[in-house]
């Protein structure tokens, strides 16, 4: 049986077409076909049907009852131990559930297991793992593709139907450029929306939490399902969440949408380019006028997220020490021995590197050169978007300069690697919500995403553009 | 070139990893290309501009003065690849 | 008063700063839900918070924040209305989020000052710098276990006020005067315990010395003590060996040294050698802190008559010398007992330094004796009132009083009762006491020759013995008029 979104299964449920466990069990059959995709971090099926005894007994009303949602190894979980994709959380079984994963949890729906990611969300290629790289279920022959980074593996579960619905989070573009990378939705909501408490934080300025899905529809069903404020994290958004899903309206009447000059960069495929220009010719079609704008500071968004990622990532790195949880390395002499071994055991490449950058740029004399040099740029970026979206409703650009590459591609050259994230930072240095919705293919047949991005905490007015340029390829 | 691989050891001191000498090496053509690159923010003026270090707008919540989270000493110290006595364990440190 | 130290070419001047070490008073902790208590088991008042556990995240206490502005506020500071918390980044075994929650450049507490008050009535300007809010690390405890350090978190977390002073202080007499000053002003405003043998209370102390007139020079930091008489120990010991380096032309290395309670000493700490770069950053975690001007005008009114002002009041109203009023009113409680003793009845305000003096001799040494605090004294600031009262009245003399006092103390009855019971109330009837006078002078009739021959001095003792017959209770006044009266008959 092919499930296509969260509300046929959740129709053939309510009808008893379908009962819980055999959902469970056609997921677990599927999970493990799909093994060689290195997907799951953690996936046992005895954890899934101790979880469809609980379920069964749920009322049919929870809007999340039986479906199936995948879980980023980087939110803490009760049940399902928690790594970050990192050797230093070895064996970590978290005592607590994150307040997303809870409210997941609380509306009947199954984890069917934790996803992959670059360590602690580091990368844009989830090929930074300890556990190994995760390939992309669109993948031809023998030519391994990435499934994007950092929540490469929640993306790629999504793709390869191994759940409906699976939790991202992004802090450059981790969950909107593998969504474009495997062709499906992914949002990442206003910064504060949803809360971060239990998520091991990599940039805490920059986390957010979002979701993966099949569709613009399920993709607002679980945003309004994990967003809402918490009083455990002092950054969280206390404002009301709308049902975006109930609100959806395919309706551009009026509105304007913003197309930034700075997003032409060299390098990007002619195929996205020739993406976004349909997407600008649908909407304009739909009713939406267009806008030519500028947001000037583009181009120094990059840099100033790798300066100021990095040294946030530093400090809250920091209480990996093998002293509380998760690995230490053995036949230490003293304690900074200790410290030195197991950091430099349990962390990965990746991880270390921008943990000595971020070092570097907060230490003393390079403070004001680095760090707080990036803050005010930072600045500048955010107040291109305020003023853009004085007379915008909505931003248009590419997810990603191109589609998934080979799994071993520029692997090198850290640079090179970054500039991945190009069009997703500067909305991750704003606070301002994006989404990536497949839009088109290219020459290979593989999926191109376009981003739809809006200011702060006007999400809806992303999904009702999102749902109806998704219309374009039913 | 910023970083020489003095300053690379006194960074990886600070951050308590030990770099074996060919990783330094590695890690010293990386953080040189990355510091060259971020170099560019230099060309904007930031003069007048306020630093933003956190998006939102709302002002810090305060929570009342309650002792109410009960945590356990077991459940504080299940993870702990060292623990002794109700204590975590590390190697012995000389003040 | 002068501090100079005589050396052997020229004097030496110490300079001294204090950092300041207070736990806030409060059920919870700076960004945590769990308890502050003391002397509980072994990591059992541990939040996921405190533990670091990956995700979690601090959100502020509110009566913490309160508490330091109160204490802002005692100090004569500046509270600022913008404050923000920075990440204190380094590694330590009981620093379990690898960073301390502190302030750097925007402190919640600016420029302020406290008076310190010497023997011979003269007092001080000690300035404040700052005082800022920040975690408490947990402790680590290195003689449990032969090969390993243990680590406890329940003080991970609790609040602490940093009061930084300017480097104001010349002696280690000054700076156990500044400390007990600023304990006091923290006991007074109940932000906290100020118990420094649990280490709610405890100082960093940088020192230097320098030829008087010279720019300061190289200083050291003693860390982490923990009462007055090791800081004024530590000073001195410390003072003396920068002192015998310079004379011998060394140099003072800037260090961070360890006070040996046993010894006596300073030495420089081992595990702390390399150099520190705290890379302080705003905590994205964490918002500014705004403070508006209503809020702070809100605690101004909570706050209590605080030491000089209530040193002031006993100056003006009861007359007290400076150096008096300063030590009654260092220890509230005490003045506390006193304020209640004198407000106990409208007589004793001109008595007031009686009452000093038999709160701070009499009751003191019995209290100190059985180790009794004197909150907790079984004399009730009350019923001394009506003791020195009695006293006032010649209902009894000074020295029964001091009898009916420990009787007091021992069995917690009011004063009339005892006197009662005891028949200890003063002889005043003239007819009882001549009877006395004329039977002491009887038995003693070569004593009385010898007076009458020109033996003055021998009145003491005839008053003596007629008081021992007596039993301590004739009058002393109307004992001795009686006396010479009878005796000028006599000659």
């Amino acid at each position: 049986m092919d499930f296509k979104s969260i509300s046929q299964l959740k129709s053939l449920l309510n009808e008893n077409k379908i009962s819980v466990k055999e959902i469970a069990e056609t997921y677990i059959k599927r999970i493990k076909e799909k093994k060689e995709l290195n997907i799951f971090i953690y996936f046992n099926d005895d954890k899934i049907h101790e979880q469809v005894k609980e379920i069964e007994r749920l009322p049919n009303d929870l809007t999340l009852k039986g479906i199936p949602i995948a879980v980023k190894d980087l939110f803490c979980t009760k049940n399902m131990p928690t790594t970050a994709g990192s050797k230093i959380l070895n064996n970590f079984e978290p005592s607590y559930e994150s307040f997303v994963t809870q409210k997941l949890v609380d509306q009947g729906s199954i984890f069917v297991g934790k996803t992959n990611l670059d360590e602690f969300a580091m990368g844009s290629a989830t090929n930074t793992s300890y556990f190994g790289n995760t390939i992309n279920p669109l993948s031809k022959n023998d030519n391994p593709l990435t499934s994007g980074g950092s929540s490469g593996g929640s993306a790629a579960a999504v793709a390869a139907d191994l759940c409906l619905g699976a939790t991202g989070t992004d802090t450059g573009g981790s969950i909107r450029q593998p969504a474009s990378f495997c062709g499906v939705v992914g949002i990442k909501p206003t910064y504060g929306l949803c809360s971060r408490w239990g998520i091991a934080a990599f940039a805490s300025s920059l986390d957010q939490a979002g979701v993966f899905s099949k569709n613009v529809t399920d993709a607002s069903i679980l945003l309004e399902e994990i967003a809402g404020h918490d009083q455990r994290d002092s950054t969280s958004s206390n404002v009301q969440i709308p049902s975006y899903s109930k609100n959806l309206n395919p309706s551009l009447d009026g509105k304007v949408v913003g197309i930034p000059k700075e997003y032409t960069v060299e390098g990007t495929s002619d195929e996205i380019n020739g993406v976004w220009e349909d997407a600008i010719k649908s909407l304009e079609k739909k009713g939406a006028k267009i806008k030519h704008i500028s947001l000037p500071h583009t181009k120094y968004a990059l840099p100033t997220y790798y300066i100021i990622a990095p040294a946030e990532a530093s400090s809250n790195l920091a209480r990996y020490d093998g002293v509380k949880y998760g690995f230490r390395a053995t036949d230490s002499k003293s304690l900074d021995d200790m410290y030195e071994l197991t950091r430099s055991e349990g962390f990965g490449k990746e991880v270390k590197r921008r943990i000595l950058i971020g070092t570097y740029v907060l230490s003393a004399g390079y403070y004001d050169a680095y760090y707080l040099k990036a803050q005010k740029v930072r600045k500048l970026i955010a107040n291109d978007f305020l003023e853009v979206f004085s007379d915008c409703d909505l931003i248009l650009t590419p997810t990603a300069p191109s589609a998934a590459f080979l799994l071993n591609e520029k692997q090198d050259d850290p640079i090179k690697m970054y500039l991945n994230d190009v069009f997703t930072v500067p909305a991750s240095l704003a606070g301002i919500p994006g989404i990536s919705i497949p839009y088109g293919k290219d020459k290979q047949g593989l999926p191109l995403g376009i981003q739809l991005l809006s200011k702060h905490y006007n999400e809806q007015e992303i999904f009702n553009a999102a749902f109806a340029l998704e219309k374009d390829y039913e | 070139m910023k970083l020489d691989t003095n300053t690379i050891n006194k960074i990886a001191k600070l951050a308590r990893i030990r770099l074996s000498e060919e990783e330094a090496k590695d890690l010293l053509k990386d953080m040189n290309s990355i510091l060259d690159w971020v170099e560019q923010l230099n060309e904007v003026n930031t003069d007048s501009v306020a630093p933003l270090a956190n998006i939102s707008s709302s002002t810090l919540p305060q929570r009342k003065d309650e002792a109410k989270d009960i945590n356990s000493t077991d459940e504080i110290l299940k993870n702990s690849p060292d623990k002794l006595e109700g204590y975590f364990a590390v190697p012995k440190v000389v003040e | 008063m002068s501090n100079l130290i005589k050396g052997k070419k020229h004097d030496w001047e110490t300079v001294i700063g204090l950092e300041i070490h207070a736990q806030v008073k409060s059920n919870s902790k700076l960004f945590s839900n769990s308890s502050t208590a003391f002397g509980s088991k072994p990591n059992s008042q541990v939040s996921l918070v405190d533990a670091a556990m990956p995700g979690m995240l601090p959100v502020i206490n509110r009566y913490c924040i309160e508490q330091a502005v109160k204490t802002g506020i005692g100090l004569k500071a500046k509270i600022n209305n913008y404050s923000v918390f920075d990440r204190k980044n380094y590694f330590y075994a009981d620093l379990p989020q690898g960073y301390q929650i502190s302030q750097y450049k925007h402190p919640i507490v600016g420029e302020g000052k406290v008076i310190i008050d010497f023997k011979d009535g003269s007092s001080k300007d000690i300035r404040i710098v700052r005082l800022h809010l920040e975690q408490d690390a947990g402790k680590s405890l290195h003689d449990q276990n032969p090969t390993k350090t243990y680590v406890d978190l329940n003080r991970s977390g609790v609040a602490l006020m940093e009061i930084v002073s300017e480097p104001d202080i010349r002696s280690a007499d000054e700076a156990g005067l500044y400390i007990s000053k600023i304990r006091s002003i923290l006991m007074y405003l109940d932000t906290c315990d100020g118990n420094m043998q649990e280490g709610s209370l405890r100082a960093d102390v940088n020192i230097s010395v320098r030829k008087p007139g010279d720019e300061y020079g190289t200083r050291c930091e003693i860390k982490n003590l923990n009462s007055i008489k090791f800081i004024k120990q530590a000073i001195n010991y410390e003072v003396k060996r920068q002192i015998e380096v310079l004379e011998d032309g060394g140099v003072i290395e800037q260090n961070t040294l360890l006070f040996n309670t046993s010894t006596g000493k300073t030495r420089p700490m081992r595990s702390k050698e390399e150099a520190h770069d705290y890379r302080y950053f705003p905590d994205p975690d964490l918002l500014p802190l705004e403070i508006d001007l209503e809020d702070i005008n809100k605690l101004k009114k909570t706050i209590p008559e605080l030491p000089d002002d209530r040193k002031k009041r006993y100056v003006d109203d009861y007359n007290l010398s400076n150096y008096d009023a300063s030590v009654l009113t260092a220890d509230k409680s005490v003045s506390d007992y006193f304020d209640t003793v004198i407000k106990s009845d409208k007589k004793l305000k001109e008595s007031s330094k009686i009452v000093v003096n038999w709160i701070t001799s009499e009751l003191f040494s019995l209290l100190n004796e059985k180790n009794i605090e004197i909150n907790n004294s079984p004399i009730t600031p009350e019923n001394l009132g009506r003791l020195i009262k009695f006293i006032k009245e010649d209902i009894i003399s000074g020295k029964i009083a001091k009898e009916v006092l420990l009787e007091m103390f021992n069995t917690k009855l009011n004063p009339q009762k005892i006197i009662e019971q005891k028949g200890l109330k003063q002889v005043t009837d003239t007819s009882e006491i001549e009877i006395i006078v004329d039977e002491v002078l009887k038995e003693n009739q070569k004593m009385v020759d010898q007076y009458l021959s020109g033996k003055d001095k021998l009145l003491g003792f005839f008053v003596g013995q007629s008081m021992k017959k007596s039993k301590g209770k004739a009058n002393p006044k109307i004992l001795n008029q009686i006396l010479k009266i009878k005796l000028s008959k006599k000659k």
